[in-house]
């Protein structure tokens, strides 16, 4: 499937979101409240089938939060990359770990790191910090630690 | 990382015990903790508690220039430095739009392949060390030795090598390089067999990993494996053959997949790699271009505006660089896909149910390297 027939599908799935190809790969902009049901359309509509979550982060753009989710097709060999703008201050967004397994450890990390509080995740709790640094959320911009030195 | 009060509320469960291994364990090979609920000898859960070697390396590149941040990525891999480099110095190529010289390309390439060597030795003299096999293991040093010396002639050091840049690479190969290179190459096809009647067919060997941590093949896919991992479910992940970079596609190779699912299977993957390194190997010593090894590049490099995804295939599967740039000399946001963090998401699945001996056989076959997954 080329870029051009994606954008078609993708056009005729979702009719209201937003393809920017500015890009390698096609980047759509879904929005917090029905990003699990797209998701799983993504997933699950046979000609995409997009199985493979093989990236999932955070961005921190000091006005709100960017969620990415690098997706690929193991199948259809397709790549596509799903954003959704979080508010930065109780910033929430619905697990994709029923979805993709392995969005489980991904989401503990943007946890601790970011703050974001995934709704209905099966363990949310820290993974790579210690005790004592729960909402610190060192990976925003505006994290400041006079102690431990991350800046150089 | 450590937490008292989850250990509290597995143990009140009827009959369960929690043991804790790691982070100072032999078998675990860096600082991973795993806290293990068994009943009786079965697993019923494995938490891995992470963080014991994390130095926020993400955070830290944010602040340092694209020329820098490549010798901190060093240290995060440390078995396929080589690689890590060659994804990073690869993304912002993309984002710069430099071609490479075919000198570096195939320099790059081979230095690639002689680290998989390197690593996947290293993996298997210490996975049957794990296993219970001591001597496969000096074996394994023996010949993975004479690599360290081939990178140390050229890069100057034996384990973090910050040897690619982008543009290409640092300095041209040392004179004696073709001639080390072949060396090895003769000496290690007659070691590779010993590898085999050593190891692969031993009975006890084979008792151990057949059957054992089994993953199929849309598991794997769903756990976000990658590498040999997801190769021994036969799930076809191989990015040099996939989204081929630098001269890959010119070469003559095959994707290794193998259906079994356990242990042996991906120990298999990996055994057929290193046969499959040297075949590569073979087809670019001879044949490496003339010419730059390193394209003109601006002392200061600014990528636009914009995010840029590379993926190279490292020893233990698909590492990924996201960078996300504001059009300044350091990146906004920096992300590093790291295959050993998506391929250890699913050591609890593959070991439930099975025996507490068979999940230091299953790290084993993971070929976790710590520090790449905390980064």
């Amino acid at each position: 499937m080329t870029k051009e027939e994606l954008k078609i599908k993708l056009t005729e799935l979702f009719s209201s979101v937003s393809i920017d190809e500015s890009s390698e790969w096609l980047i759509i902009n879904i929005s917090s409240a029905n990003s699990l049901n797209y998701l799983t359309q993504l997933r699950n509509d046979s000609s995409l089938q997009f199985d493979y979550l093989f990236c999932q982060t955070c961005v921190d753009w000091k006005t709100h939060l960017t969620m990415v989710y690098h997706l690929n097709s193991t199948t259809h060999r397709q790549s596509l990359v799903v954003k959704v703008q979080l508010d930065r201050t109780f910033p929430e967004i619905e697990t994709v770990s029923k979805i993709w397994r392995t969005a489980e450890f991904h989401e503990r990390e943007i946890f601790e790191m970011f703050g974001v509080n995934f709704l209905h995740h099966p363990d949310l709790r820290l993974l790579i910090l210690p005790d004592g640094w729960e909402n610190k959320k060192p990976m925003l911009k505006d994290f400041e630690d006079p102690i431990n030195m991350i800046k150089l | 990382m450590y937490k008292e009060t989850d250990i509290l509320k597995e143990s009140s469960v009827e009959g369960n015990l929690i043991i804790n291994i790691g982070p100072q364990h032999p078998s675990t090979h860096g600082v991973l903790h795993l806290v293990v609920t068994l009943n009786g000898e079965t697993i019923k859960k494995v938490e891995p508690h992470l963080g014991y070697i994390h130095r926020s390396i993400e955070k830290m590149c944010e602040s340092l220039s694209y020329r820098q941040f490549i010798y901190v990525t060093s240290k995060m891999d440390y078995l396929s430095s080589h690689i890590n480099n060659h994804g990073c110095a690869m993304c912002v190529e993309k984002g710069l739009q430099i071609e490479v010289p075919p000198r570096a390309q195939v320099i790059r390439v081979l230095m690639d392949e002689l680290t998989r060597l390197s690593s996947h030795q290293l993996w298997w003299g210490a996975m049957a060390m794990d296993i219970g096999a001591l001597t496969p293991f000096f074996h394994a040093f023996r010949e993975r030795e004479m690599i360290t010396s081939i990178f140390e002639e050229t890069c100057g050091t034996r384990l973090t090598m910050n040897y690619m840049v982008p543009g290409g690479v640092m300095a041209d190969v040392n004179t004696n390089f073709q001639k080390s290179v072949k060396d090895f190459i003769i000496h290690f096809k007659n070691k590779i067999n010993e590898y085999d009647e050593l190891l692969t067919g031993n009975i006890i060997f084979q008792n151990r990993t057949k059957g054992v941590g089994f993953i199929s093949k849309e598991n794997a896919i769903s756990f976000g494996c990658s590498g040999p991992t997801a190769r021994g479910s036969g799930v076809s992940c191989d990015i040099r053959k996939l989204y081929p970079y630098e001269v890959y596609n010119q070469l003559d190779f095959d994707e290794i997949l193998e259906p079994g699912g356990d242990c042996f299977a991906r120990y298999l993957v990996r055994m057929k790699e290193m046969k499959q390194s040297i075949s590569i190997i073979e087809q670019l010593i001879d044949n490496i271009p003339d010419g730059d090894f390193q394209a003109k590049t601006k002392a200061v490099l600014k990528l636009p505006k914009g995010e840029f995804y590379s993926s190279v295939e490292s020893a233990r599967g698909e590492f990924g660089v996201y960078i996300v740039s504001e059009g300044g000399t350091t990146p906004y946001r920096i992300k590093f896909r790291s295959p050993g963090f998506s391929n250890l998401s699913a050591l609890d699945f593959m070991s439930r149910e099975g025996k507490i001996g068979d999940l230091i056989a299953i790290m084993g076959s993971l070929d976790l390297v710590i520090p790449d997954i905390d980064r």
